[in-house]
């Protein structure tokens, strides 16, 4: 994980369920560039060709609610989202997503202060949020070393293996 | 402490634990599916780890795409039953097990106290045990086949007292429906949901498990009900020693964040209407719903009791013209009691299908698929976006009387009112 961030914001709104982000019938899909393909179909079949450059998602609360499916987050990563920003995460995957090494932010106000094709700066190592396109700032609890290092490690398995080595 | 935190106490090595408190806790039991367990094994095999810390412990149950549907589902079983034949692991193959939450318990993989992580969201049902049982990713599985071990944020928990008698064909589903009204899908996120009162003692396994079941649908970490005599009765000549369920109660001066009160006296049947499990409201508010497709199953109502009262409903009956039923039996032991009940024989005669024990139309990924515009009433979990099928096709929640009704009338019914009627 890079220490700082800057992409365009593409914008959803509250309870983006799992199932809209990887629909059940691609569940079957093991290779992630594969399940890229399909990040979002139940809400934007367009999305992974909106994403493929690099993007920051930006979510209302209860992003990533329902099913426990790490194949969620990982088509997410894999279409080129960076990093997501929600008001609020469903519990799994939140997890989930820094397991595999894609970084989440739980963010008060976010959704109200970024548009899509905002262009947001995030530096992790601080905790802070720049909507560079309006000037609004946001600063935000770092999560716990623990999960910062999961997180750098670039996941939970490359995290684990350092782990064992020692 | 409450219940939940004392599983988390004693699972982490701790006298006591408080919510917010992080707890490197052991796992009594790890269970993967078909669609979550693929992932799992590849990344344990990323982690370099040749077995896991104890083969007794993992459990694989094949329940989503069974039998196979394709031959990416095909490759999917085959990893998996090579992963249990390598590791020895329990497993249950195609027509050995059923729904991974009906067959855990079955079984005799849940045990009251015990830590039960699974690569499932609806984990949490065998809360409905008192068990702390809660839904993880597949890299956290295969992290847990390495260890044993899971982190765990302890959850503050809200007590949920629920009291009342059930009219008739109101139902556990119902009551569960209306909780998650009223709390909102992330009304417990993060948190613990501790369900209590008279009408919790006197409900069965069944009805627990269905509670319990949608815990996650209001973002709960955990949904969990405290032993009694009634889990014991379930547990016999399932698990080898059943543990004394007194000293699995909450304290007397058990912390809560907030306990919240509901009465199920004056209840009518609920339907949670698309595209949110909290868009709930009782039946007779939602108006003319005419619809395509019945399914009475699901980790949440394909349990036999939930059968019996479709059966009952539906008995003499037949499913409505242009509208297709689905049953499917939560497990191959639900399967066969219904057979030998002749409840199989009652949605057959009623024009319904009946499917083999697994997941089915309820995540859209393999039988009983929604085309675009069309509408389902179903006893499962959860009516998202294209759930069950098309984005464009709509699902409605709603207990197994009510589908059952529903079926015949070829509407949303209130079971009470198609009794009344004929």
């Amino acid at each position: 994980m890079q220490n700082m961030i800057k992409a365009k914001a593409i914008k959803f709104s509250n309870n983006i369920d799992t199932d809209v982000i990887l629909p059940g019938q691609y569940m079957t899909l093991v290779d992630p560039n594969e399940l890229a393909k399909h990040a979002l179909a139940g809400l934007d079949i367009e999305f992974p060709k909106k994403a493929h450059k690099g993007v920051i998602l930006v979510g209302g609360k209860n992003f990533g609610c329902g099913s426990s499916r790490e194949q969620a987050p990982l088509a997410l990563k894999y279409s080129g989202v960076r990093c997501v920003i929600a008001e609020s995460f469903a519990r799994i995957f939140f997890r989930n997503a820094i397991n595999i090494g894609l970084p989440v932010i739980e963010c008060k106000g976010i959704s109200s202060a970024v548009e899509t094709g905002d262009e947001l700066a995030v530096d992790f190592t601080v905790g802070k949020i720049e909507n560079l396109s309006n000037g609004k700032k946001f600063q935000v609890e770092k999560l716990p070393t623990f999960i910062m290092k999961i997180l750098k490690d670039g996941g939970l398995i490359e995290n684990l293996r350092r782990k064992m080595k020692k | 402490m409450n219940i939940t935190e004392k599983i988390l106490a004693k699972a982490s090595g701790k006298s006591e634990v408080h919510p917010g408190e992080i707890v490197d806790t052991n796992v009594d039991i790890v269970m993967v599916h078909d669609l979550t367990g693929p992932l799992a094994v590849e990344s344990f095999k990323k982690i370099g780890t040749l077995k896991v810390w104890d083969h007794k412990k993992v459990v694989v149950i094949l329940d989503h795409q069974v039998p196979a549907e394709s031959i990416k589902a095909a490759e999917l079983h085959k990893t998996m039953r090579q992963f249990a034949k390598d590791q020895n692991l329990t497993f249950y193959d195609v027509g050995r097990g059923g729904i991974c939450h009906q067959v855990m318990p079955e079984k005799g993989h849940v045990v009251p106290g015990n830590v039960i992580v699974g690569a499932d969201s609806h984990t949490c049902t065998y809360g409905a045990f008192g068990a702390f049982a809660t839904g993880i990713g597949s890299t956290e599985a295969a992290a847990v086949f390495a260890t044993g071990k899971i982190w765990f944020k302890v959850p503050p928990t809200i007590k949920v007292n629920i009291r009342g008698k059930f009219k008739k064909y109101v139902t556990p589903k119902d009551l569960i429906l209306n909780i998650i009204g009223n709390l909102s899908t992330d009304g417990a996120t993060y948190k613990a949901v501790e369900f209590t009162g008279a009408t919790i003692k006197e409900m069965s396994i069944a009805g627990r498990m269905t509670v319990c079941n949608m815990a996650v649908e209001m973002g709960a970490k955990n949904g969990i009900i405290a032993p009694d005599e009634t889990t014991n009765k379930f547990l016999e000549g399932r698990i080898t020693k059943i543990p004394d369920f007194k000293a699995l109660q909450s304290d007397k001066d058990a912390e809560y964040e907030n306990t919240v009160e509901f009465d199920v006296v004056k209840m009518e049947p609920q339907v949670a209407c698309p595209s949110l499990v909290d868009n709930v409201s009782p039946i007779s508010e939602v108006g003319n719903v005419p619809i395509d497709q019945a399914f009475i199953g699901s980790c949440t109502n394909g349990r036999l009791e939930d059968l019996r009262l479709a059966a009952q409903v539906i008995k003499g009956k037949k499913v409505k013209d242009g509208v297709r039923a689905l049953v499917i039996p939560a497990s191959q032991e639900v399967w066969r009691q219904a057979m030998q009940e002749g409840l199989l024989e009652i949605f057959t005669d009623a024009g319904a299908i009946v499917c083999g024990s697994a997941c089915g139309p309820c995540l859209g990924g393999h039988i009983g698929l929604l085309a675009a515009g069309e509408t389902c009433v179903s006893s499962s979990n959860r009516n998202f976006i294209g759930r069950m099928g098309s984005t464009q096709a709509k699902v409605y929640l709603a207990s197994p009387a009510t589908v059952a009704a529903s079926a015949v009338t070829g509407k949303l019914t209130d079971p009470t009112k198609l009794e009344a009627k004929t």
